[in-house]
């Protein structure tokens, strides 16, 4: 948990004054942690939980490498090694989705209230969620590339360029869940943020080079594959995996990622705090 | 120390064009039970809220032990347990794990969160289901382990805001058995309720709010008091005597009975007055289900009050 705390914190504490922030900020971290540790005793307690990371991109993959594979790149383990780098970022973007949906789910149930009457800093159970979260885009991460291996997906790249290409799609999965953690703060009610999660989580994937190469697609449709940072973010786990241009499209991918962040973060936090 | 353990002086709160608390003040003395009573929307759950600094007031001033509720927000989290209307645990946690979680947030130590999760447990009856989720409880134990959560600090002064709503009489009692023995531990309660029983049970002191005001305040018996001494009620065994014994209360006595809809009518009553009364009906041949005299209950008090009574339907949300 060490590791999520050390990415957790520039992001969450720009807006207390430095002081506050000194003074709290190691407790914040250690109560993030022991919320971070709830939710994943949660997900231990009901694997039921992880199956929009787990048994959701697996179907995914299946569908389009056996379904689609042989019409978009004329065979289907060719189609694999393409799409299984796109299917990782799809998977994390997806997870990250839900950690919307967790949020919302807690502010209904009435256990938030109990954290915020506790001696904690308000940010931790935000920090807490997003760090049970990230141990999720993990998991989810593994799973696909564990199973993609078993249908046949072969990488040149050794450990460390595999585990580069895990904490990318990581990083960038952490952008993206302050987008859905505000959004779950605007919309409160968790069914609602699940529906609009899939508004926005849908068009990022499929208007990318996930699935299918930019060069099918019609030229208003390539402008914005292009800039899409869910195509970088692709390339660069392709370029990671499979050998191929790595820092241009990694470079970008987390330009993105710190943009996102940057823009989002506050406005989450400033949403929580309003709302909490 | 004099010093009231809480102490709100015009406490204003609104949700847009709606009045939650309008101007309320009250006190509650160290180590005492403070009722707070009103019906659905009356302003109990903002004041709870605003007490355990979860909504900031738009006007006037709380304090919890001397610290204010917005200025000095966290030695109050420090001081205080809160136990809201919706059993605030985890469903997929276990009893043990949502204890221990919250004994960790409140930074003991692995070894005293372990001691103090297995006392409370213990206390609250939990042993047997204390390793399983959180989901498989009843509604009583989810209760028992939703105030178990609120006592992990050990709190000089607990928020209860109507601990009972929702359970059969028995698990009532059990929740009311342990209110109780924290009150007696001299912890300072502060308890919420649309249940006039729950309290005359457990209060020493009331304050009655009414649409975001306090219509009245006292010890359950100076309120009793102040609706006026003795009650004589009668409710006749028939529905077809209730105007008949009515108008002969009224040649009796020269007031009106009230009458409420199970046929019983009630007016301040007198040994004289029933003994009278009793002989009349007799004579008159009519037969009666209940006639007597009786303290006011707190929904007489209500009634006067307001005009309305005081126990609401099903219990809704109030305006949090």
């Amino acid at each position: 948990m060490t590791t999520t705390a050390t990415v957790t914190v520039p992001t969450t504490v720009p807006e207390p004054p430095p002081r506050t922030a000194a003074r709290h900020g190691p407790s914040t971290l250690r109560h993030g942690a022991t919320l971070a540790w709830r939710g994943l005793v949660k997900t231990v307690h009901s694997p039921e939980a992880l199956i929009d990371v787990t048994l959701q991109p697996v179907i995914f993959l299946l569908l389009f490498v056996y379904v689609f594979g042989g019409a978009i790149a004329g065979d289907t383990s060719a189609y694999l090694q393409f799409a299984l780098p796109g299917v990782l970022v799809q998977t994390v973007i997806f997870a990250s989705a839900g950690t919307g949906t967790g949020l919302a789910d807690d502010l209904h149930t009435g256990i938030f209230d109990r954290f915020r009457s506790l001696p904690i800093s308000r940010a931790a159970p935000l920090l807490g969620a997003i760090g049970a979260d990230l141990a999720r885009y993990a998991t989810s991460g593994v799973i696909m590339l564990v199973f993609g291996t078993i249908l046949g997906f072969r990488t040149s790249a050794g450990p460390p360029a595999i585990v580069a290409a895990l904490l990318l799609v990581m990083a960038f999965a952490f952008a993206l869940c302050w987008v859905f953690t505000a959004l779950a703060m605007l919309v409160k009610d968790p069914r609602s943020v699940q529906g609009l999660g899939a508004l926005i989580s849908l068009p990022l994937t499929f208007g990318s080079n996930v699935f299918v190469p930019a060069s099918t697609m019609p030229g208003w449709l390539q402008g914005w594959v292009d800039v899409n940072p869910v195509s970088k973010t692709a390339d660069a786990v392709r370029g990671l995996l499979l050998g191929g241009p790595v820092a241009g499209p990694a470079g970008t991918a987390l330009l993105w990622a710190a943009g996102i962040t940057l823009v989002f973060a506050p406005i989450a936090v400033t949403l929580y705090r309003r709302r909490t | 120390m004099n010093e009231p353990a809480i102490r709100i002086e015009g406490l204003v709160k609104t949700f847009g064009a709606t009045t939650a608390l309008a101007g309320v003040d009250l006190e509650v003395r160290r180590g005492s039970v403070l009722g707070l009573l009103g019906p659905n929307g009356s302003g109990k759950t903002t004041t709870v809220r605003v007490l355990s600094t979860l909504l900031r007031p738009d006007g006037g001033r709380a304090t919890v032990l001397g610290h204010d509720v917005v200025a000095e927000a966290p030695a109050v989290r420090l001081r205080i347990g809160l136990t809201g209307q919706y059993a605030a645990v985890d469903d997929a946690l276990s009893g043990v794990e949502n204890l221990r979680l919250i004994g960790r947030l409140l930074d003991l130590s692995r070894r005293d969160a372990r001691r103090r999760t297995d006392e409370l447990i213990e206390r609250f009856g939990l042993v047997e289901a204390a390793g399983r989720r959180v989901k498989t409880y009843s509604g009583g134990m989810r209760r028992r382990l939703d105030l178990a959560a609120s006592l992990v600090g050990r709190p000089d002064v607990l928020f209860l805001d109507e601990p009972t709503t929702g359970l059969d009489p028995r698990h009532r009692n059990e929740v009311w058995e342990h209110v109780r023995a924290l009150a007696a531990e001299g912890t300072t309660v502060l308890l919420t309720t649309q249940y006039l029983e729950e309290a005359d049970q457990l209060a020493e002191d009331l304050v009655v709010l009414d649409r975001g005001e306090v219509i009245a305040s006292g010890t359950p018996a100076s309120l009793k008091a102040d609706v006026g001494g003795q009650l004589l009620h009668v409710r006749p065994l028939h529905r077809a005597d209730v105007g008949a014994v009515a108008a002969l209360l009224g040649e009796l006595t020269s007031e009106t009975p009230a009458i409420d809809p199970t046929g019983e009518l009630t007016l301040s009553g007198t040994p004289a007055r029933l003994h009278r009364l009793g002989v009349r009906l007799e004579e008159d041949g009519v037969p009666l289900a209940e006639l007597g005299l009786r303290l006011p209950s707190l929904d007489d008090v209500f009634l006067t009050l307001t005009g309305r009574h005081a126990e609401a339907g099903p219990a809704t949300e109030e305006a949090a």
